[in-house]
């Protein structure tokens, strides 16, 4: 078993730098002049290690976690059967319905086709993390509002998508809502309220 | 999805050191993961280069440098891709969901393996890409989506992407670093058509990794547009699309850019169709002839030779939009 957090923690830092930092018992300053060099000099020698259980630490709605995984987890069945986050849904399982949709470090992303092991050191938010306060997220209450679903099944995939469009400006007509919305399919056709509800939330978001 | 160890690496070095030991590389994950489940891929190893430093994109001198790192969503917004070749950057945009936009590496996207039904869904259909010598169950099954240009009875497997498709009719090279170091190759040169061996997609090698991707800015690269018809107006395959660019000095033609995507068993540079114009002056009859000529070596199979009509009308529509921005 190999945790994985010095690579976490140090992103600039591999293993092997670290190995021949501390072989050479060089101090700090020493060490960080090393990094530039090392980075550039293929005889250091790379460092190869592949394992079957992997350790990552991360952050899912504001809670740190630290957990060891077979590789081929992906980050959505992470959180609905290690965490316990049932939010997310199961869709396809393909990146093709949206149902999944996260956010990672802030960009939305489909979690079935995200490695957990890739969320290492980095931010995982789920619908779940919306709500504040018992009061729902502006998104969440013009769903409501504008009746913008039926079964509800992609509505958290959909909610969470939404969230993401606005904050990344392409929410500025209906027409770009519909394009940059077009990862998220809803089975029901609930498509023209969806619409009103992202344009509606848009306004609150942005006031 | 078959068990296999994992490594995530540091620099290039590591990646280059992984890849000599047999692991295959896994970047945004939206291409080979999505393959690993359906048991299509089946790697023992794998190695995770998603935090090389290679997200950089910027001008020298007149080429655009892209990390192969960069996110297409990145690429797609950058202002000095939109401004210095609009083809990039709606051919990125236009591409996927922004969701896996926000995933997918550049260089992944390069190497995205066909969306064939015969391929990705296996038993009881045969494929000689998934597995060489069964056969193609493609060339008497539903071919709608298969390719009408560079394939072989072997396979006509469609090259899926949009972004290959704009940097093929730019000349774009790619930055490849392996074993011996690095090198750079011809966009159009990456991708292989299938001929007896359709089980390889690409000319690089199993110890290679793309670095990042070099655009000449070309004038007719700044007269550019990606036009994609599709089945859905939003987050589908190309039926047919076309990249074209324009330089017209007068009313002449002095360069001209088609490729063709969504048609042919790789990027398809289409110097038929540029012949047609360059040297002449530019009308919409011209287009339209361009377009013709781009389908003059189109061998259709049973359901896809409407697209030699809309594939010609996507390629005129395209050069009329071009020529409003040269």
């Amino acid at each position: 078993m190999n945790r994985e957090d010095d690579s976490v923690a140090w992103p600039l830092l591999t293993r092997r730098e670290a190995l021949i930092g501390a072989g050479l018992g060089v101090g700090t300053a020493m060490f960080h002049l090393h990094l530039e060099p090392a980075a550039a000099q293929p005889s250091a020698g790379p460092s190869v290690r592949f394992d079957d259980q992997v350790g990552v630490s991360f952050t899912t709605n504001g809670r740190e976690l630290d957990a060891v995984v077979d590789p081929r987890t992906s980050l959505l069945d992470h959180l609905r059967e290690a965490q316990g986050l049932f939010g997310t849904k199961k869709g396809c399982d393909h990146g093709q319905c949206g149902a999944c949709t996260v956010h990672l470090d802030g960009e939305r992303v489909a979690a079935c086709l995200t490695p957990v092991v890739q969320c290492a050191g980095r931010t995982v938010e789920t619908v779940e993390s919306l709500e504040r306060d018992g009061e729902l997220h502006v998104m969440q209450q013009a769903f409501i509002d504008h009746d913008a679903l039926q079964c509800g099944y992609c509505t958290p995939g959909q909610i969470m998508a939404a969230i993401a469009c606005v904050r990344e400006g392409h929410a500025g007509s209906r027409d770009e809502i519909r394009e940059y919305m077009s990862g998220n399919l809803c089975r029901c056709g609930a498509y023209e309220n969806i619409v009103s509800a992202i344009e509606a939330a848009r306004s609150k978001m942005e006031a | 999805m078959q068990p296999f160890s994992y490594m995530r690496a540091g620099t290039v070095d590591d990646a280059l050191a992984a890849l000599s030991q047999d692991a295959r590389i896994l970047a945004g994950g939206t291409t080979l993961y999505d393959l690993m489940k359906l048991g299509v891929e089946a790697p023992q190893r794998v190695v995770d280069i998603a935090r090389l430093p290679l997200r950089d994109i910027r001008l020298e001198d007149n080429v655009l440098v892209l990390g192969a790192g960069v996110r297409m969503s990145a690429a797609a917004e950058h202002p000095d891709v939109g401004s210095s070749a609009p083809a990039l950057s709606e051919a990125l945009w236009r591409a996927a969901s922004q969701q896996l936009r926000n995933m997918a590496a550049l260089g992944g996207n390069l190497l995205q393996r066909t969306r064939c039904s015969y391929f990705r869904h296996g038993a009881p259909y045969a494929c000689n890409k998934r597995e060489p010598g069964s056969g193609c169950a493609a060339q008497d099954g539903l071919s709608r989506h298969h390719a009408l240009l560079g394939g072989s009875e072997h396979c006509i497997a469609a090259y899926p992407g949009d972004f290959a498709v704009a940097l093929a009719a730019f000349d774009a090279e790619v930055e490849i670093t392996g074993p011996s170091g690095a090198r750079l190759m011809p966009l159009v040169d990456l991708h292989r058509e299938p001929g007896s061996e359709p089980q390889r997609d690409t000319n690089l090698r199993p110890t290679e990794l793309i670095t990042a991707i070099r655009v000449p800015l070309v004038r007719a690269a700044r007269a550019s547009t990606y036009h994609k018809i599709r089945d859905r107006e939003s987050y589908a395959f190309a039926l047919v699309s076309a990249a074209v660019g324009l330089e017209v000095e007068g009313s002449i033609v002095v360069d001209a850019r088609v490729a063709l995507g969504g048609v042919a068993t790789r990027p398809w540079r289409s110097r038929e169709a540029e012949q047609v114009l360059i040297g002449r002056s530019f009308s919409e009859g011209r287009a339209r002839e361009a377009g013709i000529a781009a389908f003059s070596s189109a061998r259709p199979t049973g359901h896809n030779a409407f697209k030699i009509e809309l594939g010609a009308r996507a390629v005129t529509d395209a050069l009329m939009i071009a020529s409003t921005r040269s």
